[in-house]
């Protein structure tokens, strides 16, 4: 599910494996994208739907919700790991 | 256009239900006007319980609910010697011009004498309600509250962009919206600002957010990190865990930041998206809603939140699809449709804003057929706002 015509990211609607080629939808419903994931993703989590480079913002709802903490690449499970938030760049 | 068919009020206003309120000032008072309310049809009663001094927040609140449309005509149930008493709502109400009776029961004698007056004035108010009729109103007579509570990895995704079509579509005819939960807006305030209407407006919203994390700050509570049940789910961030919430408001402009403290309850001057600063307790952040004016709730939920409210119906929508099957005696709209793949964000958004006009005309809603009354005022401790050096 991509939220926005912005979005870099997009939220699976159902866990997928590394390999398999993820339908990317709209809020109208339409496909807009098929990507293969780079990794296995859990449900509810984020792929990357281009690639990103380190220091680049992470939208989602076409707002930043946090920047690449590195590379990232389309298909790639973007999570805690490699997004960090922009309100706080230390994670403890 | 579309329409929505409701009782019209002495001052304009439109009410979606045609409630008789027993309104105990105080708690000492709540016991017998409960039983009073058992006994007439159509009746609830309120109170609140944070002591009988004049709380000014307490009071805006109690008014504030009492003059909402959906209430046809209040009887103020009092005890007698509370500061927060019967002279203080009556004088509120004035402004509405709907029917307000008054019952003390030290001034009557006693528990029995009062509770029979009481419910002899209330059935006299009953059968002149039930003579009013419903009529054609335009949507921009109609505010809806958004809430969300007992939330999961589905909300965001789910329930709350599908509620934020529903309120776009509701702007968009005229009517308005009201979001509140500051504690939600952390990491979206930039966002909220941006789409403020005005300079004013944008610092308003800031303000208020910046005040909720210094309260957090002052209890010691880190505003910035999320549980670990959130990252679990797939949120990374605050940010996107706040966009998420606030999504169910939808994306129109944002009018105005609503007060609601001692200093007053500000209610929407207009159309659009209202933003008010309230809390994150649910029963109370709806409360505060519709005393501000709200007479539908639109509430999302992805653990299954099971409330409902004291004079306004309350919509459960949930973007869980095994919640809505475990519990659908509680849900009213099953938005896990959208993560199965059946229906898109946009078709189930429709859906839900024809479901608020299907309410606001009179269809009950989940919590109403259950009989949830749920009521409930929040209100902050005006010393520990002093020492944080708020207005």
């Amino acid at each position: 599910m991509k939220m926005e015509e912005a979005d870099n990211v997009a939220t699976l609607l159902s866990e997928v494996s590394q390999g398999e080629v993820v339908e990317i939808v709209s809020e109208e419903g339409y496909v807009v994208d098929r990507v293969e994931a780079l990794d296995a993703v859990p449900f509810g989590h984020k792929i990357a739907l281009v690639d990103v480079e380190r220091g680049e913002r992470i939208i989602k709802y076409g707002e930043a919700i946090g920047v690449a903490s590195r590379g990232i690449r389309r298909g790639e499970w973007a999570h805690t790991h490699n997004v960090d938030s922009l309100r706080l760049p230390e994670r403890g | 256009m579309t329409e929505f068919y409701g009782y019209e009020r002495p001052d304009g206003s439109v009410g979606v239900r045609n409630h008789l309120l027993v309104l105990a000032p105080i708690d000492c008072s709540y016991e017998p006007a409960r039983r009073i309310a058992e006994q007439v049809d159509g009746a609830v009663a309120i109170t609140q319980h944070h002591g009988c001094g004049l709380h000014w927040m307490v009071a805006h609140n109690l008014i504030g609910v009492a003059s909402n449309p959906n209430v046809a005509a209040v009887l103020i149930f009092g005890l007698g010697c509370e500061t927060l008493n019967a002279d203080v709502i009556e004088e509120g109400l004035k402004p509405t011009g709907k029917p307000v009776e008054r019952v003390i029961i030290q001034e009557e004698g006693g528990t029995l004498r009062a509770v029979e007056k009481g419910v002899r004035l209330l059935r006299g108010m009953a059968e002149e309600a039930s003579e009013q009729r419903r009529e054609a109103f335009p949507l921009s007579k109609l505010t809806l509250a958004v809430e969300c509570g007992g939330s999961d990895a589905t909300s965001g995704m789910a329930a709350n962009p599908a509620v934020g079509v529903a309120a776009d579509l509701l702007v968009d005819e005229g009517g308005t919206v009201i979001i509140s939960e500051p504690q939600e807006m952390i990491g979206a305030e930039e966002h909220l600002a941006r789409r403020a209407v005005s300079r004013e407006v944008a610092e308003a919203i800031r303000e208020m957010v910046a005040r909720q994390v210094r309260r957090l700050e002052a209890m010691e509570v880190e505003s910035r990190y999320m549980s670990r049940g959130n990252i679990e789910g797939g949120l990374t961030t605050i940010e996107e865990k706040s966009l998420g919430a606030v999504r169910k408001g939808g994306r129109r402009p944002i009018q105005g930041v609503l007060e609601n403290s001692w200093n007053g309850l500000g209610r929407p001057r207009g159309g659009g998206l209202w933003l008010q600063d309230g809390t994150g307790w649910d029963i109370a952040s709806v409360t505060h809603m519709v005393a501000a004016g709200a007479q539908v709730v639109a509430f999302t939920t992805g653990r299954g939140s099971t409330v409902g409210h004291a004079v306004a119906p309350v919509i459960k929508i949930t973007g869980n699809p095994d919640t809505y099957r475990r519990m659908e005696d509680n849900i009213d709209i099953n938005a896990g449709i959208i993560i199965e793949g059946g229906e898109s964000i946009r078709e189930v958004g429709e859906r839900i804003f024809r479901f608020i006009v299907q309410v606001a005309s009179g269809r009950r809603t989940k919590a109403e057929l259950l009989g949830y009354r749920d009521f409930a005022v929040f209100k902050r401790d005006r010393a520990a706002e002093r020492l944080l050096g708020f207005p």
